[in-house]
């Protein structure tokens, strides 16, 4: 799969605000399909706070029904692609 | 005068090592602001002072091994003549790591508060490289300048250097203190246990109707709502909001609750929420969020370690349907919340599918009985069929 270089950037920022809300995960082993919660063990709490980052990093809504459309690095990065058409 | 003593940061709690004081000989500090850090075994806390004034002595070094209940610092408090010298308490010296410790002033401090501190480039240059903190340092050069030399001899007189705690060795450590108040409770706690089920949909189609209408920084999430209901519950059932102290059970009049919070690299902390059941669900929610963010970047205060009456804890987002906790001393009882799961649930002669969650009680039997407790169950049904009224 390609991909261009505004979803390499973006893909690139969401591992950072992962990073910092899962300091100790090792972000180069995460399988951008399967779920951020089963992987880093982020608890509810965690995610809220990753919501709340990329809402901040992108300048996008998140409504509370979306949010199973960014429990992936895939899918995080579609949507925030998406926001930008 | 007042004596700001090591306090108990939980159960078991023997020592703590004097990390660095936040405030000096002759400043100012008011009743809550923090006056030091201390490593205990678990995390190191920002300890507050109870009470406001002039800090007039300060008894013990950071490195200092201090024992619960030992006077570490003097306030004198307003309208009070200055005190006579105290004697330092004996105390070990523990090593430290200098990079997070200044070494504390033998002397007179080279400046006093709200003056500018005078300091040569190359000492001011090594003593931040080094992380210590200039003002507490004794200066030699003119009109008492911080020279490079008072930087070196600082650091040559430091206390002595070794590693800091590894992750594993800090992790080691907490399992120690874990274990040792669970053991403690278990072994002088008669735990009695109670559990119901609890109707979950209105609280949760409430919720994500609020979620709605709130910016996505201001949302709530379920574990705010139980953390409110144990809180209102409690003034219906006031027993269970108390400490067991030499014998007896001692009512608190302010509810704070503990809640337990795992930590990403292993263990647990239950820091209290102050107050929370005169907090907003929004305010509630932003101090959990803080609460949690600061439990794990391991920069509690003592208030939140020492005031907590009762510890919610949830374990559903592990999949847990019912807790069957351990109470942590000197508490009386402990709220346990498990997985919000879809059962068959029987609703005016109908059998319907609903949203349903096990909520648990651990409570001491010294303290409270299962009617009691029962009725605090009830309450918090009730008020989780209310979700509005948190």
């Amino acid at each position: 799969m390609t991909t261009t270089p505004s979803d390499a950037d973006t893909r690139a920022q969401i591992l950072r605000l992962l990073g910092e809300i899962a300091p100790e995960a090792d972000l180069a082993c995460l399988n951008p399909d399967v779920s951020f919660r089963e992987q880093l063990d982020l608890d509810s709490m965690d995610f809220l706070n990753f919501v709340v980052a990329l809402h901040k990093a992108f300048h996008i809504e998140i409504p509370e029904t979306d949010y199973p459309k960014y429990m992936t690095l895939n899918g995080c990065v579609a949507q925030v692609a998406a926001s930008r058409t | 005068m007042a004596e700001f003593l090591m306090p108990t940061l939980g159960a078991d709690m023997t020592e703590g090592t004097l990390v660095q004081w936040k405030k000096r000989i002759g400043d100012r500090i008011a009743k809550g602001e923090i006056i030091a850090e201390v490593d205990t075994e678990k995390a190191a806390i920002e300890v507050e002072c109870h009470a406001s004034g002039i800090v007039e002595q300060l008894l013990t070094k950071p490195g200092d091994k201090v024992p619960v209940g030992t006077v570490m610092a003097i306030i004198r408090e307003a309208g009070q003549p200055a005190a006579a010298a105290v004697q330092p308490q004996h105390i070990a010296p523990q090593p430290v790591t200098p990079s997070r410790i200044p070494p504390v002033a033998k002397t007179a401090p080279a400046s006093s508060p709200g003056t500018r501190l005078r300091i040569s480039p190359a000492a001011r240059t090594l003593a931040a490289e080094r992380g210590i903190d200039p003002a507490g340092l004794q200066g030699t050069g003119p009109e008492g300048a911080i020279t490079l030399d008072d930087v070196t001899r600082a650091l040559a007189s430091d206390v002595k250097v070794t590693a800091p705690l590894t992750m594993a060795e800090r992790q080691a450590r907490m399992r120690q203190t874990i274990a040792a108040a669970m053991a403690r409770s278990k072994r002088e706690i008669p735990h009695y246990y109670l559990s119901t089920t609890i109707d979950m949909s209105r609280a949760l189609a409430w919720l994500t109707t609020e979620n709605g209408c709130r910016p996505v920084t201001e949302r709530l999430l379920v574990s705010v709502l139980f953390i409110k209901a144990v809180a209102l519950a409690l003034r219906q059932v006031p027993e269970l909001n108390a400490l067991w102290k030499d014998g007896d059970a001692v009512r608190s009049e302010r509810i704070h609750i503990g809640t337990a919070i795992s930590l990403r690299q292993g263990g647990l902390v239950a820091p209290a929420l102050h107050d929370a059941d005169r907090a907003d669900l929004g305010d509630l929610m932003q101090r959990f969020q803080d609460l949690v963010k600061r439990a794990r970047a391991g920069s509690l205060r003592s208030s939140e370690l020492s005031d907590a009456t009762i510890t919610v804890t949830s374990l559903g987002e592990q999949g847990v349907e019912t807790v069957f906790g351990v109470i942590y001393p000197p508490q009386v009882a402990l709220v346990g919340f498990g997985k919000v799961v879809e059962r068959p649930w029987v609703a005016d002669g109908q059998v319907v599918p609903r949203p349903v969650v096990t909520l648990s009680l651990s409570a001491d039997h010294r303290v409270s009985d299962g009617h009691r407790g029962g009725l605090f169950l009830a309450e918090i049904d009730r008020l989780l069929q209310e979700p509005q009224s948190l």
